[in-house]
């Protein structure tokens, strides 16, 4: 192989693409705390602590409340922070990039991301593709996207969204499904099970299941997006079943963000919002097996404190 | 007992009574689902590997390993027999050597891994000296050192050494590989 750029070079030109593509846009580049006294409530999310406070595991309810306050297109790269998360594509401290706009559902959220991702790739490599993990990804021809049920019923021999078995839906996802999905462009797995629905608002019309997407490119997860739950009351009712959850697993309750749900509740615009991992991004754009290859020191922060 | 945080390459455990390493590790996450760990391990007792998935709140055992130096005594059809320091017999099939049987000598030091008392494993010393018996003479003038050709061992075993050494030489052998090393006498 060809010398490339060094990956500090690359990943450098990720972050200013991102940023210039979301201002060229009219997005507001936005900072919101990153140390926080009340994380979102997710059953199976850890949030560092900071004093008395946390570090923040994604920006998500403050983005939610400028949007209540009438922002409409909002973005915000930056470090988030996941207690015990090691592994390949995990580090307890990494980068998100997360942008809403209001009145717009998960649909509209996806063809920004394919805008997004085929401008990044342009202009940090200068191509429409790249190689990862020994295969070519071609990032502009049409995506693959299937629904969750269709993905189940074909890799793993059963339908979630018929009848949901939270262990098993985790389990065949990582053994079945995701070892299936195509490996040469991205591909999108797309309405969810209600109970995986997590801030997502349900289908009208299919309260079975929730509008939310993921995407992976190169097999690996890379965004996660929602149609956003605007829903005061029934936001509070799925922040409480998580709070229920960590407490029956013996975990760390986190207090509800009371600020939040009265945004929500003085009235959030129909919103879309993605997340994505900006790190994974580089890795794919670099052709790199671990996350420690894209971020400087990465290795020495783990094994210093741990997660 | 091993939980989720003790878990890394080179651990030993022990699963269903059965000891592994685990040879690969991965910590996985779907979404927003829960923490998940893929680990690929090898059968210590088969030499087989399996991929096992495991959620954030395994427990897994530690299995009883003891490694021990035994010297070998003499092989009775396929079974070899070693002894240690208080002539205590112990007796694994030659199969767990494979083709390294070859390199095993009568009183030579080998450490065997216990798995609850039982042997189970034969590790032979890095390096062996044998004799060449048999190998073609390297043509005359050439000293190049990355040619090789074959050569026999006692023992059936053939190995490929670099053209300038002859047959009655004593050479060094890399049991981890199988490979030459280097020539320790010359004829």
């Amino acid at each position: 192989m060809t010398p490339s750029q060094p990956v500090w070079r690359v990943r450098s030109k990720v972050l200013q693409a991102i940023r210039r593509f979301f201002v060229e846009r009219d997005f507001i580049d936005v900072e919101t705390p990153v140390r926080l006294p009340a994380p979102a409530l997710e059953t199976y999310i850890d949030a560092v602590p900071s004093g008395t406070q946390f570090l923040r595991t994604s920006p998500e309810l403050h983005m939610k409340r400028l949007l209540a306050e009438g922002h409409e297109r909002l973005f915000q790269m930056g470090p988030c922070f996941r207690s015990g998360e090691t592994g390949k594509f995990h580090n307890p401290e990494f980068t998100m990039l997360e942008w809403y706009r209001a009145k717009a559902g998960y649909l509209d959220m996806l063809v920004d991301a394919k805008v997004l991702l085929a401008f990044v790739t342009r202009e940090v490599l200068g191509k429409t593709g790249f190689d990862f993990g020994g295969g070519r990804v071609e990032m502009m021809p049409v995506w693959d996207c299937l629904t969750v049920e269709e993905a189940f019923v074909q890799f793993a021999g059963w339908n979630p969204v018929a009848a949901f078995d939270p262990d098993r839906f985790d389990v065949d996802l990582v053994e079945k499904v995701e070892p299936c999905l195509p490996h040469d462009r991205p591909t999108v797995l797309k309405d969810y099970p209600a109970a995986a629905a997590a801030l997502a608002r349900l289908k009208p019309g299919n309260p079975a299941v929730a509008e939310r997407w993921e995407l992976y490119i190169g097999g690996m997860e890379i965004a996660n997006a929602f149609s956003e739950l605007t829903d005061a009351v029934e936001q509070r009712k799925r922040f409480e079943e998580c709070a229920a959850q960590r407490r029956a697993a013996g975990k760390e309750v986190y207090p509800q963000d009371e600020a939040f749900l009265a945004a929500l509740a003085k009235g959030m615009p129909e919103s879309g919002g993605v997340a994505l991992g900006v790190d994974r991004l580089v890795m794919l754009l670099t052709d790199s097996t671990s996350i420690e290859q894209v971020r400087p020191f990465c290795r020495e922060q783990t094994a210093g404190v741990g997660g | 007992m091993y939980s989720a945080s003790d878990l890394r390459r080179g651990l030993r455990v022990e699963v269903e009574g059965v000891p592994f390493t685990i040879t690969d590790f991965t910590f996985v996450k779907p979404g927003k689902g829960r923490g998940m760990y893929t680990c690929k391990m090898k059968n210590l007792l088969t030499g087989s590997s399996i991929i096992r998935v495991y959620r954030d709140n395994v427990s897994l055992g530690e299995p009883k390993l003891e490694e021990k130096h035994l010297r070998f005594s003499y092989a009775e059809g396929d079974t070899l027999v070693f002894v240690d320091d208080h002539y205590e017999q112990s007796s694994l099939p030659s199969s767990v050597l494979g083709d390294l049987r070859a390199f095993l000598v009568e009183d030579m030091e080998v450490s065997i891994l216990f798995h609850n008392d039982r042997p189970i494993d034969v590790t032979l010393p890095t390096f062996v000296e044998k004799e060449i018996i048999h190998t073609e003479p390297g043509a005359r003038g050439n000293t190049a050192t990355n040619v090789l050709k074959p050569a026999q061992i006692p023992g059936g075993y053939e190995i490929r050494v670099p053209l300038f050494v002859n047959q009655g030489d004593i050479v060094r052998i890399d049991t981890r590989t199988g490979e030459y090393v280097d020539r320790v006498t010359k004829k």
